[in-house]
């Protein structure tokens, strides 16, 4: 029990700053979209794949690359709390270590699927409109949200487990975009993975994100772009999700002061 | 009166430096505690570790009858903390900031809502509590801090340099609450400073720390009474030191700031002495000494030079890599 009004306590506090911070909210609203129709709508003019437009085929890869940026990006905050004395002050509380990450955690998560629904909103507003060729049903919608939530809670962890060894907010910006790029570009966000092979089909098969996006886009569009069924890029993501949240819970056990 | 803090052996090493060097302290209940001395001294690490942020690496401490290392949790709930550095998030409201604390003190709503009401109260931002931090001022951020820590009644609270920064009316009313605090609620209060006028006014008894052990541990006022004499401060072209050391009433000779201090028993009445024997002076300062004499005289270092770069709060950040 006192631990859950701990992690709700963190949680809270996390939201609260998030729609205080105006900027924040609205830059991760005008970064995809800039994506979404300055790249998809310019690429899309000459690419398409399979029966769909490339803006339709980019969408679940605009989804997660709101999730990338969004969550790995919310560690900074914990390098910031450390850099203040508020990180003290949440770690002499009387509450487990574990139960601080997990507060962290969901506050990041909430953050990050809000900046997400919000792009879904559009998508469902522009599928109307005839523009996307996208299949939105309650359903589909809810397990987008589902592959979102898990995939963002592992990015969270991510993000959580280098900001709480960095002493430096421009050191964590530093290490995060050598990650975030890799992560987005090869994870089929924005071309087919069906068709790769050679080396550059080894580092798209190990990236967790591959299967976020791959999961998303065969549950929104389908078709013969995507490459696993659902079920398994569920599994393949809740592993990883799962891996990193244990590796996080011991990075922040270890955390020094 | 029992000894709510219990310090046996403390110690902390790191790698080949001892920082807190078999540190043995009882400090009773309800009593105001001064933790002062040079950078580096050892009070800092001290602090984390009492407050469960930091293992020891030997030796252990009771508080309130719990263990800093077998029961971190119960000494946790045990003890507030006002962190030197601000430590409330300033995009909360000062509302939100202490509700927030209620929650990870597990504190029932009602609790909470009343302990709320109570503490603000006490240090006056009652009619602010609902402006986000940002717009506080240097003191009323103190104060809500202050009140924070109070919250979940602890039965010792830590303040590390608890007033640093403020402006001299916001001190005085720092002071009045923390005196006010140990009285009616018998709250042992274990502080940190930089100013000596602080820790004359505020602590029963005070431990100056010098390279990780107590050098010496009194109350202020018999810390000054040890020097046994007064302050008289010279300045002149040519002193004779041997000789003045040679006069039986002088009980000291150290330089201070390029001039001479000595300790004199009874000055007033030897003065006209001291001064024949060194003739020709350009200032004489004669005058009772206060807790910086106190400190220069048992670290060998002046109190502002030394300790202006201490700071426990944010050097523990990378404390334990640089160390």
């Amino acid at each position: 029990m006192s631990e859950l009004k701990g992690i709700y306590a963190l949680w809270y506090r996390e939201f609260k700053v998030f729609q205080r911070e105006r900027s924040r909210v609205i830059s991760s609203i005008i970064n995809p979209l800039l994506w979404f129709f300055i790249i998809g709508g310019g690429l899309g003019t000459f690419v398409s794949f399979g029966a769909v437009g490339f803006q339709t085929f980019i969408f679940p890869g605009i989804l997660i690359q709101i999730a990338l940026f969004s969550a790995i990006f919310f560690g900074v905050y914990i390098v910031w709390d450390k850099k203040i004395d508020f990180m003290k002050e949440v770690l002499v509380a009387p509450m487990r270590r574990t139960s601080i990450f997990v507060g962290k955690i969901l506050g990041g998560s909430t953050d990050t699927i809000i900046q997400t629904i919000f792009l879904i909103v559009i998508g469902v507003g522009l599928s109307f409109a005839g523009i996307l060729q996208i299949h939105f049903t309650v359903l589909s919608i809810l397990v987008t949200v589902a592959f979102l939530f898990v995939t963002t809670v592992g990015l969270c962890a991510i993000g959580l487990i280098i900001g709480s060894q960095m002493e430096s907010p421009e050191g964590f910006q530093l290490i995060i975009s050598f990650l975030i790029f890799p992560l987005f570009f090869l994870s089929g966000a924005l071309f087919p993975i069906t068709d790769q092979s050679g080396w550059l089909s080894a580092f798209i098969l190990v990236n967790p994100v591959t299967y976020a996006v791959d999961g998303m886009r065969g549950v929104l569009i389908g078709g013969p772009t995507v490459r696993f069924s659902p079920w398994l890029d569920f599994l393949v993501i809740t592993i990883f999700s799962a891996i990193m949240v244990a590796i996080g819970t011991y990075a922040f056990k270890k955390m020094k002061l | 009166m029992a000894a709510i803090i219990d310090i046996k052996d403390l110690t902390k090493t790191y790698e080949d430096r001892t920082v807190v060097d078999h540190l043995n302290l009882q400090i009773a209940e309800g009593e105001i505690f001064g933790l002062l001395g040079p950078n580096g001294a050892g009070k800092t690490t001290t602090l984390l570790m009492l407050t469960t942020l930091k293992p020891p690496t030997s030796g252990t401490a009771l508080i309130n009858g719990f263990d800093i290392k077998k029961q971190p949790d119960k000494v946790r709930k045990s003890i507030g903390i006002v962190f030197q550095e601000p430590s409330t998030d300033e995009i909360l409201t000062g509302y939100e900031n202490l509700k927030l604390h209620g929650w990870l003190y597990d504190m029932p709503d009602d609790l909470l809502k009343e302990r709320l009401t109570d503490v603000l109260a006490l240090v006056n931002l009652t009619d602010r509590k609902d402006d986000r931090v940002k717009k506080y001022s240097g003191g009323m951020r103190r104060r809500l801090e202050l009140a924070r820590g109070l919250m979940h009644h602890p039965k010792v609270l830590f303040l590390d340099e608890p007033t640093l920064g403020l402006d001299p009316q916001s001190r005085e009313s720092l002071w009045q609450y923390i005196e006010k605090l140990a009285q009616e609620k018998n709250m042992t209060i274990i502080l940190t400073t930089h100013y000596m006028d602080e820790a004359d006014r505020l602590c029963d008894r005070l431990a100056i720390m010098d390279n990780g052990k107590i050098v010496i541990l009194d109350t202020p006022k018999q810390l000054k009474a040890n020097l046994g004499g007064d302050i008289v401060r010279l300045k002149a072209q040519h002193l004779d030191q041997e000789l003045l050391k040679s006069l039986p009433y002088v009980k000291k000779i150290s330089p201070c700031d390029g001039e001479l201090c000595l300790t004199v028993e009874n000055a007033s009445s030897h003065l006209q002495e001291i001064l024949s024997i060194v003739g020709k002076v350009d200032s004489v300062e004669v005058r009772i000494p206060t807790l910086d004499d106190v400190f220069l005289h048992y670290t060998g270092k002046a109190f502002k030079e030394s300790d202006s770069q201490e700071n426990w709060a944010s050097g523990t950040m990378t404390a334990e890599a640089n160390e």
